[in-house]
Protein backbone atom coordinates (compact mmCIF):
# COMPACT_ATOMS: atom_id res chain seq x y z
CA UNK A 1 0.00 0.00 0.00
CA UNK A 2 1.32 3.45 -1.16
CA UNK A 3 1.95 6.04 1.56
CA UNK A 4 2.76 9.60 0.83
CA UNK A 5 4.69 12.08 2.27
CA UNK A 6 2.50 15.22 2.51
CA UNK A 7 2.94 18.53 4.75
CA UNK A 8 5.61 16.24 7.11
CA UNK A 9 2.77 13.76 7.70
CA UNK A 10 2.17 9.86 6.09
CA UNK A 11 -0.86 9.76 3.89
CA UNK A 12 -2.39 6.05 3.72
CA UNK A 13 -3.81 5.76 -0.60
CA UNK A 14 -5.10 3.16 -1.90
CA UNK A 15 -3.11 3.34 -4.83
CA UNK A 16 0.02 4.88 -6.19
CA UNK A 17 -0.20 8.13 -8.38
CA UNK A 18 0.96 6.14 -11.06
CA UNK A 19 -2.25 3.44 -11.00
CA UNK A 20 -4.74 5.89 -10.56
CA UNK A 21 -3.67 7.66 -13.71
CA UNK A 22 -3.56 4.22 -15.61
CA UNK A 23 -6.97 3.25 -14.52
CA UNK A 24 -8.20 7.36 -15.67
CA UNK A 25 -6.48 6.35 -18.71
CA UNK A 26 -7.73 3.13 -19.27
CA UNK A 27 -11.70 4.48 -18.40
CA UNK A 28 -10.64 7.30 -20.85
CA UNK A 29 -9.95 4.77 -23.56
CA UNK A 30 -13.01 2.42 -23.01
CA UNK A 31 -15.40 6.07 -22.74
CA UNK A 32 -13.63 7.36 -26.21
CA UNK A 33 -14.31 3.69 -28.56
CA UNK A 34 -17.69 3.79 -27.11
CA UNK A 35 -18.64 7.42 -28.42
CA UNK A 36 -16.88 6.30 -31.41
CA UNK A 37 -19.16 3.19 -31.83
CA UNK A 38 -22.18 5.01 -31.21
CA UNK A 39 -21.73 7.92 -33.47
CA UNK A 40 -21.07 5.07 -36.04
CA UNK A 41 -24.14 3.42 -35.29
CA UNK A 42 -26.14 6.85 -34.98
CA UNK A 43 -25.04 8.03 -38.51
CA UNK A 44 -26.27 4.63 -39.90
CA UNK A 45 -29.82 4.97 -38.03
CA UNK A 46 -32.84 6.52 -39.29
CA UNK A 47 -33.99 8.39 -36.26
CA UNK A 48 -37.21 9.61 -37.41
CA UNK A 49 -38.32 5.78 -37.39
CA UNK A 50 -36.87 5.88 -34.00
CA UNK A 51 -38.95 8.18 -32.73
CA UNK A 52 -41.94 6.76 -33.65
CA UNK A 53 -40.68 3.56 -31.99
CA UNK A 54 -43.45 3.97 -29.02
CA UNK A 55 -46.53 4.08 -31.18
CA UNK A 56 -45.08 1.43 -33.37
CA UNK A 57 -44.54 -0.97 -30.69
CA UNK A 58 -48.02 -0.57 -29.05
CA UNK A 59 -49.35 -1.34 -32.46
CA UNK A 60 -47.42 -4.54 -32.57
CA UNK A 61 -48.34 -5.05 -29.46
CA UNK A 62 -52.49 -4.40 -30.25
CA UNK A 63 -51.90 -7.02 -33.21
CA UNK A 64 -50.28 -9.40 -31.86
CA UNK A 65 -52.45 -9.75 -28.44
CA UNK A 66 -55.27 -11.88 -29.41
CA UNK A 67 -52.65 -14.54 -30.91
CA UNK A 68 -54.58 -16.43 -34.01
CA UNK A 69 -55.43 -19.48 -32.39
CA UNK A 70 -56.93 -21.32 -35.93
CA UNK A 71 -53.46 -21.07 -36.78
CA UNK A 72 -52.46 -23.49 -34.65
CA UNK A 73 -53.54 -26.46 -37.16
CA UNK A 74 -51.49 -25.91 -39.77
CA UNK A 75 -48.38 -25.99 -37.43
CA UNK A 76 -48.03 -29.32 -36.34
CA UNK A 77 -46.23 -30.30 -39.28
CA UNK A 78 -43.65 -27.54 -38.87
CA UNK A 79 -43.39 -28.29 -35.10
CA UNK A 80 -42.37 -31.66 -36.23
CA UNK A 81 -39.90 -31.06 -38.59
CA UNK A 82 -38.52 -28.63 -36.18
CA UNK A 83 -38.62 -31.44 -33.60
CA UNK A 84 -36.86 -34.11 -36.53
CA UNK A 85 -34.13 -31.16 -37.62
CA UNK A 86 -33.12 -31.64 -33.99
CA UNK A 87 -32.92 -34.61 -33.00
CA UNK A 88 -32.00 -36.48 -36.49
CA UNK A 89 -29.21 -33.78 -36.84
CA UNK A 90 -28.02 -34.44 -32.81
CA UNK A 91 -27.99 -38.13 -33.49
CA UNK A 92 -25.75 -37.70 -36.91
CA UNK A 93 -23.45 -35.36 -34.79
CA UNK A 94 -23.53 -38.39 -32.27
CA UNK A 95 -22.00 -40.33 -34.66
CA UNK A 96 -19.30 -38.33 -36.09
CA UNK A 97 -18.34 -36.82 -33.10
CA UNK A 98 -17.61 -40.17 -31.45
CA UNK A 99 -14.86 -41.66 -32.78
CA UNK A 100 -13.12 -37.61 -33.12
CA UNK A 101 -13.53 -37.21 -29.67
CA UNK A 102 -11.43 -40.34 -29.82
CA UNK A 103 -9.00 -38.76 -32.10
CA UNK A 104 -8.66 -35.74 -29.79
CA UNK A 105 -8.23 -36.93 -26.58
CA UNK A 106 -4.75 -37.07 -25.35
CA UNK A 107 -4.89 -40.60 -23.86
CA UNK A 108 -6.62 -42.25 -26.79
CA UNK A 109 -5.43 -40.86 -30.09
CA UNK A 110 -3.52 -43.28 -32.24
CA UNK A 111 0.02 -42.65 -32.36
CA UNK A 112 -0.14 -40.87 -36.06
CA UNK A 113 2.16 -37.48 -35.83
CA UNK A 114 -0.55 -34.76 -36.64
CA UNK A 115 -3.48 -36.34 -36.58
CA UNK A 116 -4.59 -34.91 -33.10
CA UNK A 117 -3.94 -31.53 -34.43
CA UNK A 118 -6.34 -32.05 -37.27
CA UNK A 119 -9.41 -33.69 -35.30
CA UNK A 120 -9.01 -30.67 -32.88
CA UNK A 121 -9.21 -28.51 -35.92
CA UNK A 122 -12.20 -29.42 -36.97
CA UNK A 123 -13.57 -29.08 -33.53
CA UNK A 124 -12.71 -25.59 -33.34
CA UNK A 125 -13.90 -24.71 -36.87
CA UNK A 126 -17.25 -26.60 -36.26
CA UNK A 127 -18.04 -24.80 -33.15
CA UNK A 128 -17.26 -21.31 -33.95
CA UNK A 129 -19.89 -20.85 -36.65
CA UNK A 130 -23.06 -20.43 -35.82
CA UNK A 131 -25.73 -22.96 -37.25
CA UNK A 132 -27.58 -20.50 -38.64
CA UNK A 133 -24.55 -19.41 -40.83
CA UNK A 134 -23.96 -23.35 -41.22
CA UNK A 135 -28.14 -23.45 -42.39
CA UNK A 136 -27.30 -20.29 -44.87
CA UNK A 137 -23.88 -21.94 -46.38
CA UNK A 138 -26.22 -25.49 -46.59
CA UNK A 139 -29.28 -24.21 -48.36
CA UNK A 140 -27.52 -22.55 -50.92
CA UNK A 141 -25.61 -26.08 -51.41
CA UNK A 142 -28.51 -28.62 -51.03
CA UNK A 143 -31.83 -26.25 -51.69
CA UNK A 144 -34.05 -24.94 -48.99
CA UNK A 145 -35.62 -27.91 -47.14
CA UNK A 146 -35.22 -29.97 -43.65
CA UNK A 147 -32.27 -32.02 -44.79
CA UNK A 148 -30.39 -28.74 -45.01
CA UNK A 149 -30.99 -27.92 -41.32
CA UNK A 150 -30.42 -31.40 -40.00
CA UNK A 151 -27.01 -30.87 -41.51
CA UNK A 152 -26.22 -27.50 -40.38
CA UNK A 153 -27.68 -28.71 -36.46
CA UNK A 154 -25.25 -31.82 -37.10
CA UNK A 155 -22.37 -29.46 -38.22
CA UNK A 156 -22.42 -26.98 -35.55
CA UNK A 157 -23.23 -29.78 -33.26
CA UNK A 158 -20.00 -31.69 -33.98
CA UNK A 159 -17.80 -29.68 -32.86
CA UNK A 160 -19.21 -28.80 -29.11
CA UNK A 161 -20.14 -32.39 -28.46
CA UNK A 162 -16.48 -33.56 -29.91
CA UNK A 163 -15.14 -30.91 -26.99
CA UNK A 164 -16.81 -31.82 -24.53
CA UNK A 165 -16.83 -35.61 -24.83
CA UNK A 166 -12.59 -35.52 -25.48
CA UNK A 167 -12.35 -33.75 -21.86
CA UNK A 168 -14.36 -36.81 -20.66
CA UNK A 169 -12.08 -38.85 -21.79
CA UNK A 170 -9.18 -37.09 -20.60
CA UNK A 171 -10.64 -37.38 -17.20
CA UNK A 172 -11.35 -40.53 -16.62
CA UNK A 173 -9.13 -42.73 -14.68
CA UNK A 174 -6.10 -44.49 -16.61
CA UNK A 175 -6.51 -47.83 -13.56
CA UNK A 176 -9.19 -49.68 -15.24
CA UNK A 177 -7.47 -49.37 -18.28
CA UNK A 178 -4.31 -50.56 -16.94
CA UNK A 179 -6.06 -53.61 -15.61
CA UNK A 180 -7.44 -54.20 -18.79
CA UNK A 181 -4.53 -54.06 -20.93
CA UNK A 182 -2.87 -56.29 -18.38
CA UNK A 183 -5.41 -58.96 -19.49
CA UNK A 184 -4.06 -58.60 -23.12
CA UNK A 185 -6.93 -56.62 -24.70
CA UNK A 186 -6.27 -55.13 -27.77
CA UNK A 187 -6.86 -51.47 -28.35
CA UNK A 188 -10.13 -51.14 -29.53
CA UNK A 189 -11.23 -53.96 -26.92
CA UNK A 190 -9.12 -51.14 -23.86
CA UNK A 191 -11.65 -48.36 -25.39
CA UNK A 192 -14.67 -50.46 -25.54
CA UNK A 193 -14.15 -52.50 -21.85
CA UNK A 194 -12.20 -49.37 -20.05
CA UNK A 195 -13.36 -46.23 -21.72
CA UNK A 196 -16.73 -46.36 -22.39
CA UNK A 197 -18.25 -47.43 -19.21
CA UNK A 198 -16.76 -44.44 -17.61
CA UNK A 199 -17.75 -42.05 -20.27
CA UNK A 200 -20.84 -43.41 -20.66
CA UNK A 201 -22.78 -40.98 -18.02
CA UNK A 202 -21.20 -37.76 -19.91
CA UNK A 203 -21.70 -39.10 -23.33
CA UNK A 204 -25.61 -39.33 -22.42
CA UNK A 205 -25.73 -35.60 -20.56
CA UNK A 206 -23.76 -33.98 -22.95
CA UNK A 207 -26.12 -35.33 -25.84
CA UNK A 208 -29.44 -34.61 -24.05
CA UNK A 209 -27.86 -30.78 -23.25
CA UNK A 210 -27.03 -30.45 -26.74
CA UNK A 211 -30.37 -32.07 -27.92
CA UNK A 212 -32.27 -29.13 -25.68
CA UNK A 213 -29.78 -26.66 -27.36
CA UNK A 214 -30.99 -28.21 -30.97
CA UNK A 215 -34.80 -27.75 -30.20
CA UNK A 216 -33.89 -24.03 -30.03
CA UNK A 217 -31.88 -23.62 -32.49
CA UNK A 218 -34.18 -25.83 -34.78
CA UNK A 219 -37.09 -23.01 -34.20
CA UNK A 220 -34.92 -20.48 -36.52
CA UNK A 221 -33.41 -22.17 -38.96
CA UNK A 222 -36.31 -21.82 -41.18
CA UNK A 223 -35.89 -17.74 -41.61
CA UNK A 224 -32.49 -18.81 -44.16
CA UNK A 225 -35.34 -21.35 -45.87
CA UNK A 226 -33.90 -24.53 -43.47
CA UNK A 227 -37.18 -26.36 -42.65
CA UNK A 228 -38.90 -26.39 -39.52
CA UNK A 229 -41.21 -23.38 -37.92
CA UNK A 230 -39.01 -21.00 -38.92
CA UNK A 231 -40.07 -21.00 -42.07
CA UNK A 232 -43.87 -20.13 -41.16
CA UNK A 233 -42.61 -17.57 -38.57
CA UNK A 234 -40.08 -15.66 -41.64
CA UNK A 235 -43.68 -15.82 -44.04
CA UNK A 236 -46.16 -14.54 -41.24
CA UNK A 237 -43.47 -11.71 -40.52
CA UNK A 238 -43.31 -10.63 -44.45
CA UNK A 239 -46.70 -10.47 -44.42
CA UNK A 240 -47.60 -8.74 -41.24
CA UNK A 241 -49.14 -11.38 -39.87
CA UNK A 242 -48.39 -10.12 -36.52
CA UNK A 243 -51.51 -12.76 -34.89
CA UNK A 244 -49.98 -15.61 -36.15
CA UNK A 245 -46.39 -14.38 -35.48
CA UNK A 246 -47.21 -14.39 -31.55
CA UNK A 247 -49.14 -17.86 -32.12
CA UNK A 248 -45.68 -19.50 -33.19
CA UNK A 249 -43.36 -17.41 -30.36
CA UNK A 250 -46.16 -18.95 -27.87
CA UNK A 251 -46.04 -22.22 -29.75
CA UNK A 252 -42.18 -22.24 -29.26
CA UNK A 253 -41.84 -21.13 -25.66
CA UNK A 254 -43.62 -24.13 -25.26
CA UNK A 255 -41.25 -26.14 -27.11
CA UNK A 256 -38.46 -25.12 -25.56
CA UNK A 257 -39.51 -25.19 -22.12
CA UNK A 258 -40.61 -28.98 -22.68
CA UNK A 259 -37.38 -29.71 -24.16
CA UNK A 260 -35.40 -27.79 -20.92
CA UNK A 261 -37.56 -29.96 -18.98
CA UNK A 262 -36.88 -33.33 -20.57
CA UNK A 263 -33.04 -32.21 -20.65
CA UNK A 264 -32.90 -31.80 -16.96
CA UNK A 265 -34.91 -35.06 -16.29
CA UNK A 266 -32.29 -37.28 -18.18
CA UNK A 267 -29.54 -35.14 -16.84
CA UNK A 268 -30.60 -35.29 -13.21
CA UNK A 269 -31.05 -39.18 -13.61
CA UNK A 270 -27.57 -40.08 -15.48
CA UNK A 271 -25.36 -38.04 -13.03
CA UNK B 1 -21.97 -79.25 -19.48
CA UNK B 2 -22.46 -75.45 -19.83
CA UNK B 3 -20.01 -72.83 -19.92
CA UNK B 4 -20.84 -69.64 -17.80
CA UNK B 5 -19.66 -66.47 -20.07
CA UNK B 6 -19.47 -63.12 -18.48
CA UNK B 7 -21.62 -60.35 -20.39
CA UNK B 8 -21.46 -56.35 -19.68
CA UNK B 9 -24.25 -55.38 -17.42
CA UNK B 10 -26.72 -53.69 -19.69
CA UNK B 11 -27.51 -49.58 -19.32
CA UNK B 12 -31.00 -50.15 -18.39
CA UNK B 13 -31.61 -52.86 -16.01
CA UNK B 14 -35.27 -53.66 -16.81
CA UNK B 15 -35.85 -55.70 -20.14
CA UNK B 16 -39.09 -54.45 -20.53
CA UNK B 17 -37.84 -50.55 -20.30
CA UNK B 18 -35.23 -51.44 -22.28
CA UNK B 19 -36.93 -52.93 -24.92
CA UNK B 20 -39.41 -51.19 -24.98
CA UNK B 21 -37.48 -47.91 -25.45
CA UNK B 22 -35.27 -49.56 -28.46
CA UNK B 23 -38.58 -50.01 -30.23
CA UNK B 24 -39.77 -46.45 -29.76
CA UNK B 25 -36.84 -45.30 -30.96
CA UNK B 26 -36.92 -47.83 -34.23
CA UNK B 27 -40.35 -46.14 -34.47
CA UNK B 28 -39.04 -42.51 -34.25
CA UNK B 29 -36.81 -43.14 -36.66
CA UNK B 30 -38.64 -44.49 -39.13
CA UNK B 31 -41.26 -42.12 -38.99
CA UNK B 32 -38.76 -39.01 -39.08
CA UNK B 33 -37.11 -40.35 -42.03
CA UNK B 34 -39.84 -41.37 -43.50
CA UNK B 35 -41.06 -37.90 -43.22
CA UNK B 36 -38.30 -36.19 -44.82
CA UNK B 37 -38.92 -34.60 -48.31
CA UNK B 38 -35.78 -34.56 -50.23
CA UNK B 39 -35.41 -33.24 -53.84
CA UNK B 40 -32.51 -35.41 -54.58
CA UNK B 41 -32.03 -33.66 -58.26
CA UNK B 42 -31.77 -30.30 -56.45
CA UNK B 43 -28.96 -32.06 -53.95
CA UNK B 44 -27.20 -33.38 -57.43
CA UNK B 45 -26.95 -30.04 -58.83
CA UNK B 46 -25.97 -28.22 -55.34
CA UNK B 47 -23.01 -30.32 -55.06
CA UNK B 48 -21.69 -28.42 -58.02
CA UNK B 49 -22.01 -25.07 -56.17
CA UNK B 50 -20.70 -27.00 -52.73
CA UNK B 51 -17.57 -28.05 -54.97
CA UNK B 52 -17.25 -24.36 -56.02
CA UNK B 53 -17.91 -23.45 -52.28
CA UNK B 54 -15.06 -25.44 -50.86
CA UNK B 55 -12.91 -24.26 -53.63
CA UNK B 56 -13.45 -20.57 -52.77
CA UNK B 57 -11.97 -21.41 -49.33
CA UNK B 58 -8.72 -21.63 -50.32
CA UNK B 59 -8.89 -18.61 -52.45
CA UNK B 60 -10.75 -16.12 -50.14
CA UNK B 61 -11.83 -12.15 -51.78
CA UNK B 62 -11.20 -9.65 -49.21
CA UNK B 63 -11.19 -7.11 -51.70
CA UNK B 64 -13.45 -6.73 -54.45
CA UNK B 65 -15.82 -6.00 -51.77
CA UNK B 66 -13.47 -5.10 -49.51
CA UNK B 67 -15.23 -1.53 -48.42
CA UNK B 68 -18.52 -3.82 -47.42
CA UNK B 69 -16.66 -6.30 -45.82
CA UNK B 70 -14.80 -3.18 -43.48
CA UNK B 71 -18.33 -1.73 -43.15
CA UNK B 72 -19.87 -4.65 -41.81
CA UNK B 73 -17.24 -5.85 -39.32
CA UNK B 74 -16.93 -1.90 -37.88
CA UNK B 75 -20.86 -2.20 -37.43
CA UNK B 76 -19.95 -5.78 -35.80
CA UNK B 77 -17.83 -4.71 -33.35
CA UNK B 78 -19.70 -1.07 -32.72
CA UNK B 79 -22.94 -3.18 -31.92
CA UNK B 80 -20.82 -5.32 -29.73
CA UNK B 81 -19.36 -2.77 -27.84
CA UNK B 82 -22.27 -0.50 -26.99
CA UNK B 83 -24.97 -3.15 -26.61
CA UNK B 84 -22.42 -5.09 -24.11
CA UNK B 85 -22.32 -1.49 -21.94
CA UNK B 86 -25.75 -1.07 -22.09
CA UNK B 87 -27.07 -4.80 -20.85
CA UNK B 88 -24.14 -4.37 -18.35
CA UNK B 89 -25.37 -0.87 -17.00
CA UNK B 90 -28.97 -2.69 -16.92
CA UNK B 91 -28.17 -5.99 -16.07
CA UNK B 92 -26.59 -4.76 -12.48
CA UNK B 93 -29.94 -3.50 -10.91
CA UNK B 94 -31.74 -6.43 -12.04
CA UNK B 95 -29.18 -8.63 -10.57
CA UNK B 96 -29.80 -6.62 -7.44
CA UNK B 97 -33.29 -7.26 -7.45
CA UNK B 98 -33.14 -10.78 -8.61
CA UNK B 99 -31.21 -11.99 -5.31
CA UNK B 100 -33.21 -13.20 -2.80
CA UNK B 101 -30.81 -11.84 0.11
CA UNK B 102 -30.78 -8.45 -1.04
CA UNK B 103 -34.35 -7.87 -2.76
CA UNK B 104 -38.28 -8.08 -1.03
CA UNK B 105 -40.42 -10.89 -2.26
CA UNK B 106 -42.44 -8.94 -5.57
CA UNK B 107 -39.12 -7.27 -6.43
CA UNK B 108 -37.45 -10.30 -6.67
CA UNK B 109 -40.60 -12.08 -8.53
CA UNK B 110 -40.42 -8.81 -11.56
CA UNK B 111 -36.59 -8.94 -11.89
CA UNK B 112 -36.39 -12.84 -12.16
CA UNK B 113 -39.75 -13.00 -14.45
CA UNK B 114 -38.00 -10.35 -16.73
CA UNK B 115 -34.43 -12.49 -16.46
CA UNK B 116 -36.48 -15.37 -17.54
CA UNK B 117 -38.09 -13.91 -20.78
CA UNK B 118 -35.23 -12.55 -21.87
CA UNK B 119 -33.34 -15.77 -22.04
CA UNK B 120 -35.92 -18.02 -23.64
CA UNK B 121 -36.15 -16.48 -27.14
CA UNK B 122 -33.28 -16.25 -29.38
CA UNK B 123 -31.40 -13.18 -30.22
CA UNK B 124 -32.51 -13.27 -33.62
CA UNK B 125 -36.56 -13.68 -33.05
CA UNK B 126 -36.03 -10.70 -30.55
CA UNK B 127 -34.47 -8.86 -33.36
CA UNK B 128 -37.10 -9.58 -35.37
CA UNK B 129 -39.54 -7.44 -33.01
CA UNK B 130 -36.80 -4.74 -32.54
CA UNK B 131 -36.33 -4.23 -35.88
CA UNK B 132 -40.34 -4.05 -36.47
CA UNK B 133 -40.11 -0.99 -34.17
CA UNK B 134 -36.75 -0.10 -34.66
CA UNK B 135 -36.57 0.69 -38.61
CA UNK B 136 -33.53 -1.75 -40.32
CA UNK B 137 -30.14 -0.72 -39.33
CA UNK B 138 -27.53 -1.10 -36.40
CA UNK B 139 -29.30 0.30 -33.64
CA UNK B 140 -32.28 -2.98 -33.51
CA UNK B 141 -28.92 -5.00 -33.38
CA UNK B 142 -28.01 -3.12 -30.43
CA UNK B 143 -31.50 -3.12 -28.44
CA UNK B 144 -31.58 -7.13 -29.65
CA UNK B 145 -28.31 -7.79 -27.63
CA UNK B 146 -28.29 -5.44 -24.97
CA UNK B 147 -31.66 -6.51 -23.89
CA UNK B 148 -30.46 -10.44 -24.49
CA UNK B 149 -26.98 -9.28 -22.64
CA UNK B 150 -29.33 -8.03 -19.83
CA UNK B 151 -31.06 -11.45 -19.01
CA UNK B 152 -27.52 -13.50 -19.53
CA UNK B 153 -25.89 -11.00 -17.34
CA UNK B 154 -28.29 -10.57 -15.08
CA UNK B 155 -28.65 -14.31 -14.00
CA UNK B 156 -25.02 -15.02 -13.49
CA UNK B 157 -24.84 -12.12 -11.19
CA UNK B 158 -27.53 -12.52 -9.18
CA UNK B 159 -26.53 -16.07 -8.68
CA UNK B 160 -22.89 -14.69 -7.55
CA UNK B 161 -24.74 -12.36 -5.04
CA UNK B 162 -26.99 -15.54 -3.67
CA UNK B 163 -24.00 -17.42 -3.30
CA UNK B 164 -21.98 -14.84 -1.28
CA UNK B 165 -21.18 -14.79 2.44
CA UNK B 166 -24.08 -13.19 4.60
CA UNK B 167 -21.40 -12.21 7.13
CA UNK B 168 -19.92 -8.74 5.62
CA UNK B 169 -23.56 -7.74 4.93
CA UNK B 170 -24.45 -7.84 8.18
CA UNK B 171 -21.15 -6.51 9.43
CA UNK B 172 -21.95 -3.40 7.45
CA UNK B 173 -25.29 -2.80 8.05
CA UNK B 174 -24.86 -3.10 12.13
CA UNK B 175 -22.27 -0.10 11.36
CA UNK B 176 -25.77 1.52 10.43
CA UNK B 177 -24.54 1.70 6.30
CA UNK B 178 -27.67 2.11 4.01
CA UNK B 179 -28.46 0.08 1.25
CA UNK B 180 -26.52 1.88 -1.37
CA UNK B 181 -23.26 1.66 0.95
CA UNK B 182 -24.38 -1.77 1.76
CA UNK B 183 -24.39 -2.44 -2.18
CA UNK B 184 -21.00 -0.28 -2.62
CA UNK B 185 -18.85 -1.22 0.55
CA UNK B 186 -20.36 -5.29 0.98
CA UNK B 187 -21.50 -6.51 -2.01
CA UNK B 188 -19.71 -5.32 -5.19
CA UNK B 189 -15.80 -6.01 -3.71
CA UNK B 190 -17.05 -9.71 -3.77
CA UNK B 191 -19.15 -10.11 -7.14
CA UNK B 192 -16.70 -7.32 -8.98
CA UNK B 193 -14.05 -9.90 -10.42
CA UNK B 194 -17.34 -12.28 -11.62
CA UNK B 195 -18.72 -8.91 -13.41
CA UNK B 196 -15.87 -8.50 -14.94
CA UNK B 197 -15.66 -12.27 -15.66
CA UNK B 198 -19.33 -12.18 -17.25
CA UNK B 199 -19.04 -9.18 -18.91
CA UNK B 200 -15.89 -10.24 -21.13
CA UNK B 201 -17.83 -13.44 -21.72
CA UNK B 202 -20.74 -11.45 -23.03
CA UNK B 203 -18.63 -9.59 -25.13
CA UNK B 204 -17.25 -12.65 -26.69
CA UNK B 205 -21.17 -14.24 -27.21
CA UNK B 206 -22.66 -10.62 -28.47
CA UNK B 207 -19.75 -10.81 -31.33
CA UNK B 208 -21.09 -13.93 -32.31
CA UNK B 209 -24.23 -12.95 -32.06
CA UNK B 210 -24.04 -9.76 -34.11
CA UNK B 211 -23.06 -12.05 -37.20
CA UNK B 212 -26.04 -13.31 -37.29
CA UNK B 213 -29.31 -11.21 -36.63
CA UNK B 214 -27.92 -9.03 -39.76
CA UNK B 215 -29.64 -11.72 -41.68
CA UNK B 216 -33.22 -10.18 -40.23
CA UNK B 217 -32.01 -7.07 -41.07
CA UNK B 218 -30.09 -5.70 -37.77
CA UNK B 219 -27.05 -4.78 -39.04
CA UNK B 220 -23.70 -5.90 -38.76
CA UNK B 221 -21.67 -8.62 -41.01
CA UNK B 222 -24.68 -10.77 -41.32
CA UNK B 223 -25.81 -8.76 -43.76
CA UNK B 224 -22.94 -8.37 -45.82
CA UNK B 225 -23.00 -12.11 -45.28
CA UNK B 226 -26.15 -12.52 -46.73
CA UNK B 227 -26.12 -10.63 -49.71
CA UNK B 228 -22.63 -12.73 -51.07
CA UNK B 229 -24.81 -15.95 -50.56
CA UNK B 230 -27.70 -14.37 -52.42
CA UNK B 231 -25.31 -12.93 -55.07
CA UNK B 232 -22.94 -16.16 -55.34
CA UNK B 233 -20.11 -14.94 -54.88
CA UNK B 234 -18.53 -17.74 -52.95
CA UNK B 235 -15.32 -16.00 -52.94
CA UNK B 236 -16.38 -12.83 -50.84
CA UNK B 237 -18.53 -14.99 -48.64
CA UNK B 238 -15.80 -17.40 -48.14
CA UNK B 239 -13.64 -14.44 -46.80
CA UNK B 240 -16.24 -13.23 -44.49
CA UNK B 241 -16.55 -16.72 -43.08
CA UNK B 242 -12.98 -17.02 -42.66
CA UNK B 243 -12.95 -13.30 -40.74
CA UNK B 244 -15.47 -14.27 -38.59
CA UNK B 245 -13.85 -17.38 -37.61
CA UNK B 246 -10.58 -15.67 -36.49
CA UNK B 247 -12.30 -12.80 -35.07
CA UNK B 248 -14.52 -15.49 -32.70
CA UNK B 249 -11.24 -17.53 -32.12
CA UNK B 250 -9.28 -14.27 -31.33
CA UNK B 251 -11.85 -12.75 -28.84
CA UNK B 252 -12.72 -16.06 -27.06
CA UNK B 253 -8.98 -16.60 -26.22
CA UNK B 254 -8.64 -12.70 -25.37
CA UNK B 255 -11.85 -13.65 -23.11
CA UNK B 256 -10.29 -16.60 -21.80
CA UNK B 257 -7.15 -15.28 -21.06
CA UNK B 258 -8.79 -12.20 -18.92
CA UNK B 259 -11.30 -14.64 -17.10
CA UNK B 260 -8.09 -16.99 -16.13
CA UNK B 261 -6.52 -13.68 -14.78
CA UNK B 262 -8.95 -12.94 -12.44
CA UNK B 263 -9.67 -16.14 -11.23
Amino acid sequence: MPVIHANGQPLWRQRTPRAVLLAWLGWFAVVALLALSWQFISERTIWIFVTDAPRQGADLLSRMVPPDWAYTGTLWRPLWDTLNIATLGTLLALVVATPLAFLAARNTTPAIPGLRAVALLVIVSSRSINSLIWALLLVMILGPGVLAGIIAIALRSIGFIGKLLYEAIEESDAKPVEAIVATGASPAQMRLYAIVPQIMPAFAGISVYRWDINIREATILGLVGAGGIGLELMASVNVLAWGRVSMIFLLILATVLASEWVSARVRAAVT
Amino acid sequence: MSVRVWHRPPMIADPRLRWGLSLAVLVYLFLAVGSLEVNWQRVAEGLERGAAFAAALFTPDFSSRGADILEGFLESLAMTFVSTTIGLLLAVPVAVGAARNLSPLPVYLICRGFIAISRSFQEIIIAILFVAMLGFGPLAGVATLAFASIGFIAKLLAEDIEAMDPKPLEAIRATGGSATQTLHWGVMPVVLPRLVGVSMYRLDINFRESAIIGIVGAGGIGATLNTAFDRYEYDTAAAILLLIIAIVLLSEYVSGFIRGRLR
